[in-house]
């Protein structure tokens, strides 16, 4: 008994257990629902899935089923930025506690039952659960942003501190995770509003099946807001999160975080403006380029720091020594280079849709314009979901050889698939229809590969991970141990500063 | 064996040339590059990748490029249906909607029929062969073809929507992928591909056929209610043409593994007109059993093999709409509501259409 309850208490009550649960749910659904697509399909797993797990795939319901799939991963990966942000960023420890808790009822509640309506009959009173699942999500997204409120006294910064601040203190970084947190809330909203409308004068529908559409409910321009808004700011969550892992600060995080605020507010409008605005997709540009440009800092300040650490000690180092350095840890390197391979798979590519939009993609088929948009959101997750990845694997101190392989080949079979998705999502760029076989075949099989060993490595960290749980000193009773004396310490500086006003005051009354 | 021996011999000889580089440069170019780039790993990989992908990059054959054997489905592509006046269920969401009594055709029509079209109306001076200005958004080009004269379409003048101007307009473009030939006086088909659907044809050209026969293209809401018929099990209409689920034998599509895909690669090539009609084929490549798989109405390949031309020409768009799905598409496409869209001068390998007519 003591066993499980061990194991339970890391599980549920440390950052990394809560992390880790997070990723393994992920895990679990791309490894089941993967089967449902792609070339699985092809080889027959899917209908082994299908009959094995009882599932009941009605045709007309694959848009809603995948709508429920897409907010069940979500719903995941919020939580895990989440933990991040509750572990990272000053708070009282019974904030964290609570919002930790929330969330974690939620996405759970939120996932199992979203799934078992979606996919194992329309059972109302799971689709009941599944609202109420998000609804705790996005409570608890309520309690972050009162715990991440930046002009608290506690959490305003020295002047001379080398992170962004106001000049009365307001830690900036705080205020972008802030800004971030409420526009998660916002856009939920909107999204939650249509959502109400389900089946009382709003169907279901995948945005990009109405792109061609000329003229679209408000309804639907809503969820067309949402869902991009929703991707965008999980980019912006994990964009501050790993600048907080490696120590983004000075000129360049001073100049980083104003833009990121202002490129987060004005993103946020420009997409849910679109049910309202003609001119929205202009106001998303603008914000675009903020975002970007302070995830261009944290790109240069992390490469430099990686450098410089690198080379310390050899007085003039050569450029071929100064790449040895920037590459000798690729999960500190990896997200910052994502986040530059971003730019050609994602930004790129929607970019170059926009400016040749009329002129190219409206003069292929839809389908063609549809591969290319679904294309390039999908791209974008899975980077974001190999930079959680990066940053998880470093807290959970996978080093040596280990690091090496699983780094590198997450980084380079990632990209690999991205880039070939890309190429895929373009073809007709290059290749006529009848004569595009040998690079269909080529590149699916590119895609298959570099999201297959990505999977694999996934795959044997979370067994590493599952093996090391049933080991009485394994890693986890470190994780935990060191997590507990953290927050000991935490809380004990809490409690003498408390300690500490508390005196004052008294002194202050006796008088 | 022989090339697990290659592989290994490569390996030992690039591994040597590691081994004396890093001796001989130590501390110099890559000393400060991590351990496993400096052993030769990234080497293996980029080997293992190179060798990985080698047999994809072979010579696929391309669409235009393959001629399959003759096949004779046995089904008549001169063959006609009514569909009576009635309601039926539109869409994904299955809303009952009226369509009046119409006829449509069996089969797509075939390159047989289109041939025989085209040297009609060549005959009788509708058409010419010659160069055509095509426009499709904001670009101009001119293409070698058959085409003639269309009136243009009403125009809105609505966000992306493009003007379709009375003149001159592509039929069919004479390029890689078309299954018919030209000998200055005569259209003629390939033999393989008499009852194979007429593909390549432009909506312009597929409207032209049509109208030239007192024919018009089926309305998106006609053809799906020939698609689908008025049944309703568990309140939602059929999602294909023969019932609930699909398999590989009951229609063309990618990576379906039917016959053509076995002959010439995944993304496989359409199949004749009536392809799926319950019979089983045999053709030396092993025998193929298809599954009836008509529609509610007895129509052939109103799912998969080739998308069909729309006649629908909506307000404050200049798109115009496909139905069915093709050997292109995955499965979900090939849903009876699924459509695609395009210009109106748009042609593919993967693209046909089908007529009816008014009662």
């Amino acid at each position: 008994m003591q066993f499980l309850s061990k194991r339970l208490d890391y599980l549920f009550r440390s950052t990394r257990g809560l992390v880790l649960i997070a990723i393994a749910m992920v895990a679990l659904v791309t490894a089941i629902w993967g089967t449902l697509s792609g070339p699985m399909v092809e080889w027959g797993v899917r209908d082994i899935t299908v009959s094995v797990l009882g599932m009941d795939l009605v045709q007309a319901d694959r848009e809603g089923r995948i709508i429920m799939l897409y907010h069940t991963i979500a719903m995941t990966i919020v939580a895990i930025e989440v933990y991040f942000m509750t572990e990272m960023l000053p708070m009282k420890r019974q904030e964290q506690v609570t919002i930790n808790a929330t969330i974690t009822v939620g996405y759970l509640t939120a996932l199992v039952f979203g799934m078992g309506f979606a996919y194992f009959g329309h059972n109302f009173a799971f689709h009941g659960l599944f609202l109420v699942g998000q609804s705790l999500v996005f409570f608890a997204g309520i309690l972050l942003s009162a715990a991440l409120w930046p002009w608290k006294k506690e959490y305003l910064l020295e002047t001379d501190s080398p992170y962004a601040h106001t000049k009365k203190g307001v830690d900036l970084e705080r205020a972008a995770f802030f800004v971030m947190a409420l526009a998660t809330l916002l856009s939920a909203t909107f999204g939650a509003v249509t959502g109400s409308y389900w089946g009382n004068g709003h169907e279901t529908f995948l945005g990009e099946d109405l792109i061609r559409m000329p003229h679209k409910t408000a309804l639907q321009k809503a969820i067309i807001g949402h869902l991009h808004i929703m991707l965008t700011l999980v980019a912006v969550g994990i964009t501050l999160i790993v600048g907080r892992w490696m120590k983004f600060q000075g000129i360049l995080h001073k100049i980083a975080m104003p833009l990121m605020i202002f490129g987060t507010i004005v993103i946020t409008f420009g997409a849910l403006s679109v049910v309202w605005l003609p001119w929205a997709h202009t106001t998303i540009y603008v914000g675009s380029v903020f975002v970007m440009l302070a995830a261009l800092m944290y790109v240069i300040f992390t490469w430099d720091k990686l450098i410089k650490d690198g080379t310390a000690g050899i007085e003039k180092p050569n450029f071929f020594q100064k790449m040895g350095a920037l590459l000798r840890d690729p999960l500190k390197f990896g997200p910052g280079w994502q986040m530059v391979f971003m730019n050609f798979t994602v930004s790129g590519v929607g970019i170059f849709m926009a400016v040749k939009l009329d002129e190219i993609f409206r003069v292929w088929p839809h389908r063609e314009e549809r591969i290319t948009l679904t294309g390039h959101w999908h791209i974008l997750a899975a980077l974001i979901a190999t930079i959680i990845l990066f940053y998880y694997m470093d807290l959970s101190k996978v080093q040596g050889k280990l690091r090496q392989w699983a780094g590198w080949l997450i980084i380079i079979m990632s990209d690999l698939a991205f880039g070939a998705a890309t190429i895929f999502s373009m073809k007709r760029l290059f290749v006529a229809e009848s004569e595009q076989q040998s690079l269909v075949n080529t590149i699916m099989l590119l895609m298959d590969m570099g999201l297959g060993i990505v999977l694999v490595i996934l795959a044997i960290f979370l067994l590493w991970r599952l093996y090391d749980l049933f080991q009485d000193k394994g890693y986890w009773n470190k994780e935990f141990t060191a997590e507990k004396k953290l927050r000991a310490e935490t809380e004990l500086e809490e409690n003498k500063r408390k300690m500490a006003e508390l005196e004052a005051t008294l002194k202050e009354v006796s008088k | 064996m022989k090339y697990a021996l290659n592989i290994k011999k490569l390996l030992q000889n690039e591994e040597g040339f590691l081994t004396q580089s890093r001796e001989e440069t130590a501390f110099s170019l890559f000393a400060f590059a991590p351990a496993w780039l400096r052993s030769g790993i990234a080497l293996r990989i980029s080997i293992l990748l190179i060798l990985l992908l080698l047999p994809a990059c072979g010579s696929a054959p391309s669409v235009s490029a393959i001629e399959p054997p003759y096949i004779d489905t046995g089904i008549d592509s001169n063959a006609w249906v009514t569909v009576p006046a009635g309601e039926f269920p539109f869409g994904q969401h299955d809303h009952m909607s009226y369509v009046d009594e119409f006829e449509i055709m069996v089969t797509d029509v075939t390159v047989e029929q289109f041939a025989n079209f085209l040297n009609e109306a060549l005959a009788a001076g509708e058409i010419r062969v010659g160069e055509f200005e095509v426009e499709a958004g904001e670009i101009l080009w001119q293409e070698e073809g058959v085409g003639g004269y269309y009136p243009g379409d009403p125009f809105d003048g609505y966000k992306h929507e493009e003007e379709i101007k009375a003149g001159e307009k592509l039929y069919m473009p004479q390029t890689e992928g078309l299954r018919l030939t030209y000998d200055g006086n005569t259209f003629t088909t390939m033999e393989a591909y008499t009852n194979h659907p007429m593909t390549m044809v432009t909506w312009w050209g597929a409207n032209a056929y049509c109208e030239y026969y007192g024919y018009r293209l089926p309305l998106e809401a006609e053809w799906e209610k020939a698609a689908r018929g008025t049944e309703l099990i568990n309140e939602r209409g059929l999602p294909f043409p023969w019932g609930d689920e699909i398999h590989g034998n009951n229609a063309n599509y990618y990576s379906s593994f039917d016959l053509f895909e076995r002959m010439f690669g995944k993304l496989g090539n359409t199949t004749p007109v009536g392809f799926y009609n319950g019979q089983t084929y045999d053709l030396g490549e092993g025998s193929y059993a298809t599954e009836d798989s008509t529609s509610p109405y007895g129509l052939y390949d109103m799912a998969g093999n080739v998308w069909q031309w729309m006649g629908d020409d909506y307000h404050d768009q200049h798109y115009r709409y496909m139905r069915g799905g093709s050997f292109y598409s995955y499965e979900v496409d090939l849903r009876v509501w699924k459509n695609n869209s395009a210009g109106p001068q748009y042609y593919s390998p993967a693209l046909g259409f089908r007529c009816v007519q008014d009662q």
